[in-house]
C-alpha cells in the first residue's frame, strides 16, 4: 500500500485520475474517498471537546485538501516499488486556495462554515484582575516554541491480515494504545471488537506520536478486510515528516503581577496553539495540559489561562514527550527569569522566594486536566534545588563564568525547575501465571515502545514472587491475551501497570503457597519462596519443593489477575542546570555543562530511569537548538528530510550528569512510584534559554525556540535595550 | 526499468543469487530478497545510518547503494556479528552499558563502530565521536552508545 499525498497545502479536490496508475503491471487498485466514504472520521481519544468534532480527519481527503502530506488516494500493488511508481502516476486536480499559516492571526474561515478557532481552553482560579490592580509591578512577555516532534527512528508501518476461517482481522504493528485502537477501528469498520486483534511487535521508538490512530491505520485494516489479502504499509521518511503528528507550536502572551520582593501574586496567560489542519486523536490535550501545568512548582495565588486552539494548513498535531509542559515550562521559567531581572535578584533566589514548600503538600492546584484534579501528591522542591546547585558547584561555576565573561567570552548558566505529571489512570489489569514448565508469565495491558517495560515488570513480579526476574516473560500489546489495557503514554506504565503487577504477583504468591501447602501437608504460613524454591520459612525443617515441580502438577490453579485503579496522577519534579558558550561569529551554542535532577518517588530500575532522562534530554535539546518544521508562506513544508530537520547527533549532545532522587515517594501507590519518562525533556528549552541570556548578559534575550544560529545572530545584531 | 539482473550477494559468507531491478537498493535486496531483516531502514537518504552494513571492509549506507553495485562483494550485516552464541565484543558492550533502548538504530551503530575499529583500532576518542555522529539515535542521548563503543574498542584491541 502506498499513500498518494496532497502536494498542496490548501485546495479544493476537483478530480482524481488513476487510470495511468491502474495500467501499470502489478497494480491492483486505487482508492479515493468514495471507496472509504462509509468509514466515519477518526474519533478523539483524549480531551475530546464537542466543538472540535467537525475538524476530525477522514481516512482519505474529502472534497478539500488541508495540508501538504494529506492522504488523498491510496494505491495497492504487488510490491512497494510498483506501488510507488503508480502513486506518482495518480493525477490530482486540485484548485489551490489561500493557505492559513499563522495561528496568531485573527480567526478566519477554515472550510465551509468552520472557523480557524474551534474552541478556547479556559482555566483559572482566584481574582487575577484584583491581583494585577494591587501589584507592586507587572512583567509581560511574548514567547514562542517552534514546531517539532518525536521522530522515532523507525517510520510508521502496519500489516493487516484477514483470517476468513475465524472471521478475525489481525493488525500487526500496533503500539502505545493497542486496545483503544482495536476497539475504535472495529467501530469505524462496523465490526465486533473481538473480531479485530492487534499485535505490538518490537517498536522502533514512540515518544507520544507513534501508535495513535492515523488515516493509514484505518486504510490498512479496511483494505485487508475488503480485498481479503494481507496489506502491508510502511511510510518513507519524507512521508513521516509531513504526515505523522507534529507538536509544540505555541505562542504565549504572559504577564505576572508581583510584589516588591518578586513574589508572584497572579499570572495571566493568553496563548495560541497551532494544531495544524485537523484535530486528531489528542483533540485539545496539548493546549489543555499547557494551560493546566503552567503554574509549576511555584505558589501562584491567582491564575488565568486562555488558550486559543487554532487550525492552520500544516500537518496536524498531537502529543510529544512532555506535551504542553515543554511549552509551558519554557514560558513560566522565562517569566521567572524576567521577574528576577525586574527585582534585581538572580534566577535561583527568585525561584526560592516562589517555590511551594513541602508543608503545602499535598497541594491542590484548583485546576483539572485529562479528567483529573491536579493535586501535587508529594514534593520537596527546595531540597532538590539545593542538591542540584551543590552538584553543579553553583557559586564556583558562576564565579568562573564571570571571569571568562570579563575576558570577552560569551558564557553563562541558567536554572529551570518544573513539575511533571505521570501515572494517568484510570486502571491497569495484569495477569500473572505459572506455566506448566514453571516459567512465570506476566500478561499486561500496556505497550513497550523501547522504554524497558519488560524489565521493570519482571523485577516487580520477581520481588513479590521470590523468583529470578530474568526468566519472567512479560507480554504487552497483544489484544488477544488480555481483554482490556490502557497502554503506554503519559509516563503511566511503571506506576499503573507496576502496581497492578505487584498486586497480581502478591495474589499468585499466596496461591502458590496455598497449593504447595496442600501437597506438602503443612501450613501455607510456614512456607516462603526463595529463588524458585518453596520451603519452610527462615531455614526451618520440613518438606520443600520447587516452583517447577509444583507447576508440573497444579499449574492450572496458578494464575491470578488483578487491577489497580487510580483517579489521580502522581507528580514527579525536577531541576535542570545548564552552562553554555555562545560563539559570537557563528552564533552557535555549545553546552559546556548540563546537570539534571529528577525525583521519581521510587526508581524500580535506576539505570533505566537514568536512560529515560538521558534520551529525553537529547530530545529536549533538539527542540531548544535545532529541530523545527519550517513552512513557507504558501504552506509548503521545507523540513522534509534529515538534512533539513536536524536532530542532535553524538556531537551535539554533551556529556551530562543525572541525579535521580527518591525524596518524595508518592502516597498514592504502595511502592511510592512516579513516572520517569518526561523529566529529561520538559525544561531543556527553558534552562538553555536562561543560560544563553546569561552568556549575552541580556535578560530576556531569548524569546523563541529553537535558538538556531540564525535567530541568535539576529539577537546579537540588535542593540541591548 | 523493471528488467531484472541476476547478481550474487555474499552476506556473512553465504551466497545469495537473486534477480533485481537495477534501481533496487542494497538494503531492500538484503532485507526482502535475502531475508536478512536485521539491517534497518530509517531514512532512505543516507543520513540516519540505521542501514549501515560493511561492504568489502568498509561501513556503507546500504540505502544509498544499489544492489547491483554490491554484486560479488563481501557484505557483513548484524546477523553475522556474533560467533554462534558468543556475542561480538561490540554487542556485549552495548548490553553491558545499556547502549540501546528501542534498538532500531542499534544494528547500524554496531556495524559502523565495528567497521571503523577494525580498520582503525587506535582511533582517538575525538575521532571516534566524529564517526559516531554520522548515525542517529532517538532514544539514548548517545552517552551510553559512546561508552559502549569505547569499552568495545579496548576489548577489540586485545
Amino acid at each position: 500500500m502506498r499513500v498518494v499525498r496532497s502536494p498542496v497545502a490548501h485546495g479544493r479536490l476537483v478530480s482524481i485520475d488513476a487510470s495511468a496508475a491502474l495500467a501499470l503491471p502489478g497494480v491492483h487498485a486505487v482508492w479515493t474517498f468514495a471507496d472509504v466514504a462509509h468509514i466515519p472520521p477518526i474519533p478523539f481519544r483524549l480531551t475530546g471537546l464537542k466543538a472540535l468534532e467537525p475538524y476530525r480527519q477522514f481516512a482519505l481527503a474529502k472534497d478539500f485538501v488541508r495540508y501538504v502530506g494529506e492522504p488523498v488516494a491510496v494505491v495497492f500493488a504487488a510490491n512497494p516499488y510498483a506501488a510507488e511508481d503508480a502513486a506518482d502516476l495518480v493525477e490530482l486536480d486540485i484548485a489551490p486556495l489561500d493557505s492559513i499559516i499563522h495561528a496568531v492571526d485573527e480567526p478566519g474561515v477554515f472550510g465551509e462554515g468552520l472557523s480557524t478557532e474551534p474552541d478556547i481552553v479556559r482555566k483559572g482560579y482566584g481574582d487575577v484582575d484584583a491581583a494585577f490592580a494591587a501589584a507592586h509591578a507587572t512583567v509581560t512577555l511574548e514567547l514562542s516554541v517552534g514546531r517539532h516532534t518525536g521522530v522515532p527512528l523507525e517510520t510508521r508501518g502496519a500489516i493487516a491480515r484477514y483470517d476468513e476461517a475465524r472471521d478475525v482481522l489481525e493488525m500487526h504493528g500496533a503500539a502505545k494504545v493497542p486496545w483503544w485502537n482495536r476497539d475504535t477501528i472495529a467501530r469505524l469498520l462496523g465490526r465486533e471488537r473481538q473480531s479485530l486483534q492487534f499485535y505490538e511487535r518490537h517498536v522502533g521508538g514512540g515518544f507520544g506520536i507513534r501508535g495513535e490512530i492515523y488515516p493509514e491505520d484505518v486504510l490498512v485494516c479496511a483494505a485487508a478486510l475488503h480485498f481479503r489479502t494481507p496489506i502491508k504499509w510502511i511510510e518513507d521518511r519524507r512521508e513521516h515528516l509531513i504526515a505523522a503528528n507534529h507538536s509544540r507550536q505555541q505562542t504565549h502572551r504572559i504577564r505576572a503581577a508581583i510584589d516588591d520582593a518578586g513574589r508572584i501574586l497572579a499570572i495571566d496567560n493568553e496563548f495560541f496553539h497551532d494544531n495544524g489542519a485537523y484535530m486528531r486523536t489528542h483533540a485539545a490535550t496539548v493546549p489543555d495540559l499547557a494551560a493546566a501545568m503552567l503554574p509549576g512548582p511555584y505558589r501562584v495565588p491567582a491564575y488565568r489561562a486562555v488558550g486559543h486552539i487554532r487550525l492552520t494548513n500544516k500537518t496536524p498535531c498531537g502529543t510529544y514527550r512532555a506535551p504542553g509542559r515543554y511549552e509551558s515550562t519554557f514560558v513560566r521559567e522565562r517569566l521567572l527569569d524576567a521577574i528576577a531581572a525586574k527585582v534585581g535578584v538572580d534566577g535561583v533566589e527568585i525561584r526560592r522566594r516562589n517555590l511551594l514548600p513541602t508543608s503545602a503538600m499535598p497541594y491542590a492546584l484548583n485546576l483539572d486536566t485529562l479528567g483529573t484534579h491536579i493535586v501535587y501528591d508529594s514534593g520537596n522542591y527546595a531540597l532538590l534545588l539545593d542538591k542540584m546547585l551543590e552538584r553543579a558547584d553553583w557559586p564556583t561555576l558562576q564565579a568562573e563564568l564571570k571571569v571568562r565573561r570579563a575576558q570577552g567570552e560569551l558564557v553563562g548558566c541558567g536554572v529551570a525547575m518544573f513539575v511533571e505529571k505521570s501515572g494517568l489512570g484510570p486502571f491497569d489489569t495484569v495477569r500473572v501465571s505459572v506455566k506448566p514448565d514453571g516459567k512465570v508469565e506476566v500478561v499486561t495491558g500496556v505497550a513497550s515502545i523501547g522504554q524497558g517495560v519488560e524489565t521493570a515488570m519482571a523485577q516487580i513480579a520477581a520481588d513479590e514472587l521470590g523468583v529470578d526476574y530474568t526468566g519472567i516473560a512479560v507480554i504487552h500489546g497483544q489484544t488477544d491475551r488480555i481483554d482490556q489495557g490502557a497502554g503506554a503514554f503519559a509516563s503511566r506504565v511503571t506506576v499503573m501497570c507496576g502496581e497492578a503487577t505487584r498486586l497480581a504477583a502478591a495474589g499468585l504468591r499466596g496461591k502458590i503457597l496455598q497449593v504447595a501447602a496442600e501437597l506438602m501437608q503443612c501450613s501455607a504460613d510456614a512456607l516462603e519462596i526463595v529463588n524458585g524454591d518453596i520451603r519452610p520459612v527462615a531455614g526451618g525443617r520440613g518438606p520443600s519443593m520447587t516452583l517447577v515441580e509444583l507447576a508440573s502438577v497444579r499449574s492450572d490453579e496458578l494464575s491470578v489477575e488483578d487491577t489497580f485503579e487510580s483517579r489521580h496522577m502522581v507528580y514527579p519534579y525536577g531541576v535542570h542546570v545548564a552552562a553554555v558558550r555562545v560563539d559570537p561569529e557563528t552564533a552557535g551554542v555549545t553546552i559546556e555543562r548540563y546537570a539534571i535532577g529528577y525525583d521519581v518517588g521510587k526508581a524500580v530500575n535506576p539505570k533505566m530511569v537514568e536512560a529515560q532522562i538521558a534520551g529525553g534530554f537529547a530530545q529536549g535539546l533538539g527542540g531548544a537548538l535545532l529541530e523545527e518544521f519550517i513552512y513557507d508562506e504558501a504552506g509548503e513544508p521545507l523540513s522534509v528530510t534529515f538534512a533539513d530537520y536536524l536532530m542532535p547527533t553524538s556531537r551535539e549532545v554533551p556529556e551530562f550528569s543525572v541525579l535521580v532522587t527518591e525524596d518524595a515517594p508518592s502516597p498514592l501507590n504502595p511502592m511510592g512510584l512516579k513516572g520517569a519518562g518526561e523529566g529529561g525533556t520538559n525544561p531543556v528549552g527553558a534552562a538553555i534559554a536562561a543560560a544563553i541570556d546569561d552568556a549575552l548578559g541580556r535578560p530576556g534575550a531569548v524569546t523563541e525556540l529553537p535558538v538556531t544560529p540564525q535567530r541568535l545572530r539576529a539577537i546579537l545584531a540588535t542593540k541591548p535595550s | 526499468m523493471t528488467d531484472k539482473t541476476t547478481i550474487t550477494l555474499t552476506i556473512n559468507g553465504r551466497k545469495h543469487t537473486i534477480a533485481v531491478e537495477p534501481r533496487r537498493t542494497l538494503v531492500d535486496a538484503i532485507r526482502e530478497d535475502c531475508g536478512q531483516t536485521g539491517t534497518h531502514i530509517g531514512c532512505e537518504h543516507g543520513v540516519c545510518g540505521a542501514c549501515t552494513v560493511i561492504v568489502n571492509g568498509e561501513p556503507v549506507r546500504s540505502c544509498l547503494m544499489f544492489a547491483v553495485q554490491a554484486d560479488g562483494k563481501e557484505i557483513r550485516t548484524i546477523e553475522g556479528l556474533a560467533n554462534g552464541e558468543v556475542l561480538h565484543p561490540m554487542q556485549q558492550a552495548f548490553m553491558d552499558n545499556h547502549g540501546l533502548q528501542c534498538g532500531f538504530c542499534t544494528p547500524g551503530f554496531l556495524m559502523l563502530a565495528v567497521g571503523v575499529l577494525e580498520r582503525e583500532p587506535d582511533i582517538s576518542d575525538d575521532d571516534l565521536l566524529d564517526v559516531l555522529s554520522s548515525n542517529l539515535c532517538r532514544c539514548t542521548g548517545y552517552q551510553n552508545i559512546i561508552k559502549s563503543v569505547r569499552q568495545a574498542a579496548v576489548e577489540m584491541r586485545k
